[in-house]
């Protein structure tokens, strides 16, 4: 039997993975875009797992609300992607310095 | 298994704003350049008429529908009539302006009509779940609304900005949502704010997941607000749109924002008062000191005033943490006084520009009292009115909230406030002075027509008139929050 808390560390360690996968990527946007999706992941993991432990439908169903959205924002985010290569032919971290003050 | 619909009543302007998003969308297939006028008044239409809807409905007590996800209460009508007014008042400034500048689509009043629906079901929203899905329908569309303008570098730069760290607030955001789910057990707002008083009357070990569930979700709204440290975002979102763009971000998501902030943090953590006020007086006072600060360093009037709204934003919080029903009613009346004022800030930088000119720098407003002395008075009466200067209602929205946390025994908080906002008046004096003792480097003409022109009036003059009569709004406002 795993316990609760084995399904929250590993989704914890996911979360803190994205984290760092954010902040400390300097290379590629796609890699920050990946980074977000894992982010949304770790916490449809939380959701499934404290659903299941409670007995309670409702994260489950919570669940595939993200599931959706996380689609839906990762088509915005690839398309706003596009934009920024059309513009600059490049998709660097570093070149993002243009808006400063 | 019986099945029974739910009451549509309450939900009726969510459900004919998006019927009339789809048909709008749909419509605008057929139109050209020329005939593109029609989209722009079937929106403003949508708008009209989602205020009647909004305005007939009954709200003498709280309506729960949807299984106990979407609420109506008078707050709801409140905060969501003002959406619509100032969204109405977005679009007839932006006319003229993406008419000029080959960004006249109907994508553009699509995308602000569904992120007025995300907006709508956020402040409606009475579970974690309709929440995040108001908040993500509003910031998807907003995301999309900052790169419109496809070929601009700045603008899809500022675009991915946005993006990467909007959705990373929203992680965040639904990271502490799942821990809050798990220690109550439930998404309804009521049952979360019902089970963590019970637990609280007897402590149990639950109270670490909960703070921590707490802080995760505080940090995802103070990101959606732009409060410092979670700021980054605002210079350059606001700096990198298109200026029609800012001016639908920097204002009527902020009342949304408010709201999800009453919706979580209020109705939902009340009970957590002690533990989220410490946080939230931190976050303000930082908020106060970098933005009005680093707003004196700005030379681009967006970028200055994307400083100020996080400076603005820190005032805002100093009614919530007061923690009683006048400071949350003192915070609704700023935050409605700040979008109006903010709508009048971006409208001028609309009415100065022309094809090919942005206006959007602080050089641009030198002299503009002998170009068009009425709008350098109007914008005069807007700047006085960020500064907290009296005639002007931004002096009693900062009266409320300083109010408010003066009676919750927080002097030092109201006394640091008040310097902060001095501070402040110098970069909005600084604007009045270019504007009345300077040469204009520019003499042509304003080229704004006349539907422009009516509506920054009016802008204008609600600020000095709710400044001589604020009592009507303060009164709404309380009313709303304890009907």
């Amino acid at each position: 039997m795993i316990a609760l808390s084995d399904f929250l560390v590993l989704s914890a360690i996911l979360f803190c993975l994205s984290m760092a996968g954010i902040f400390l990527n300097r290379k590629n946007v796609i890699i920050l875009l990946m980074a977000i999706e894992l982010m949304l992941l770790a916490v449809n993991m939380n959701f499934v797992a404290f659903s299941h432990y409670l007995g309670d439908d409702a994260g489950q169903i919570f669940v595939f609300f993200i599931l959706t959205v996380a689609a839906a924002e990762s088509a915005i985010g690839l398309a706003i992607l596009v934009v920024l290569f059309r513009n600059r032919r490049a998709i660097n971290v570093e070149d993002m310095g243009s808006l400063k003050g | 298994m019986d099945f029974t619909l739910p009451n549509f009543a309450p939900a009726m302007p969510e459900i004919f704003v998006l019927s009339m998003a789809c048909i709008i969308l749909i419509v605008d297939l057929f139109l050209t350049e020329h005939t593109r006028v029609v989209t722009y008044l079937l929106s403003l239409i949508t708008l009209i008429a989602a205020a009647v809807l909004t305005a007939n409905l009954d709200t003498a007590e709280p309506v729960l529908t949807f299984s106990g996800t979407f609420i109506n209460d008078s707050m709801a009508v409140v905060l969501k009539l003002f959406i619509y007014l100032i969204t109405f008042v977005v679009l007839v400034y932006s006319h003229n302006y993406l008419r000029t500048r080959q960004l006249y689509q109907g994508e553009y009043f699509v995308l602000i009509l569904f992120a007025v629906l995300g907006m709508m079901v956020l402040v409606s929203a009475h579970s974690l779940l309709t929440i995040y899905l108001g908040l993500e329908l509003l910031s998807l569309s907003l995301y999309t609304l900052v790169a419109l303008r496809r070929d601009s570098v700045s603008a899809s730069e500022a675009a991915m900005k946005y993006f990467v760290l909007g959705a990373l607030a929203s992680g965040i955001l639904l990271y502490g949502l799942s821990m809050l789910y798990g220690v109550t057990g439930s998404l309804d707002i009521g049952n979360i704010s019902s089970h963590i008083s019970t637990s609280i009357a007897t402590p149990a070990e639950h109270s670490i997941v909960l703070v921590f569930a707490l802080v995760f979700v505080l940090v995802g709204i103070l990101f959606k607000l732009g409060a410092v440290p979670f700021h980054m975002w605002v210079p350059d979102v606001y700096h990198g749109a298109p200026t029609s763009v800012t001016l639908f971000i920097g204002t009527a998501p902020k009342i949304a924002a408010f709201a999800m902030l009453m919706r979580l943090l209020v109705d939902g953590l009340g009970d957590l008062h002690s533990q989220w006020q410490t946080m939230i007086i931190i976050v303000a006072v930082l908020s106060m000191a970098a933005g009005n600060i680093i707003a004196i360093a700005q030379t681009n009037l967006k970028r200055m005033l994307a400083y100020s709204t996080i400076a603005h934003v820190g005032f805002l919080l100093l009614g919530i943490l007061s923690g009683t029903l006048n400071g949350y009613a003192s915070s609704m009346f700023y935050v409605i006084v700040y979008a109006l004022m903010s709508l009048g800030g971006f409208g001028m930088i609309i009415l100065l520009s022309r094809a090919g000119f942005e206006a959007d720098r602080l050089e641009d407003f030198k002299g503009l009292n002998q170009r068009s002395p009425w709008f350098a008075f109007m914008m005069l009466i807007l700047m006085f009115s960020m500064a907290g200067v009296p005639p002007t209602v931004g002096f009693y929205a900062k009266l409320a909230v300083l109010q408010a946390v003066v009676e919750a025994d927080l002097v030092w908080l109201a006394v640091l406030a008040v310097v902060f906002s001095v501070i402040g008046a110098y970069y909005y004096l600084r604007i009045i002075k270019l504007m009345y003792f300077d040469q204009p480097d520019d003499v042509a003409p304003l080229a704004a027509g006349f539907d422009m022109r009516l509506a920054m009036s009016a802008n204008g003059l609600a600020i000095l008139g709710l400044g001589l009569f604020p009592s009507g709004l303060l009164t709404l406002c309380a009313r709303a929050l304890n009907p």
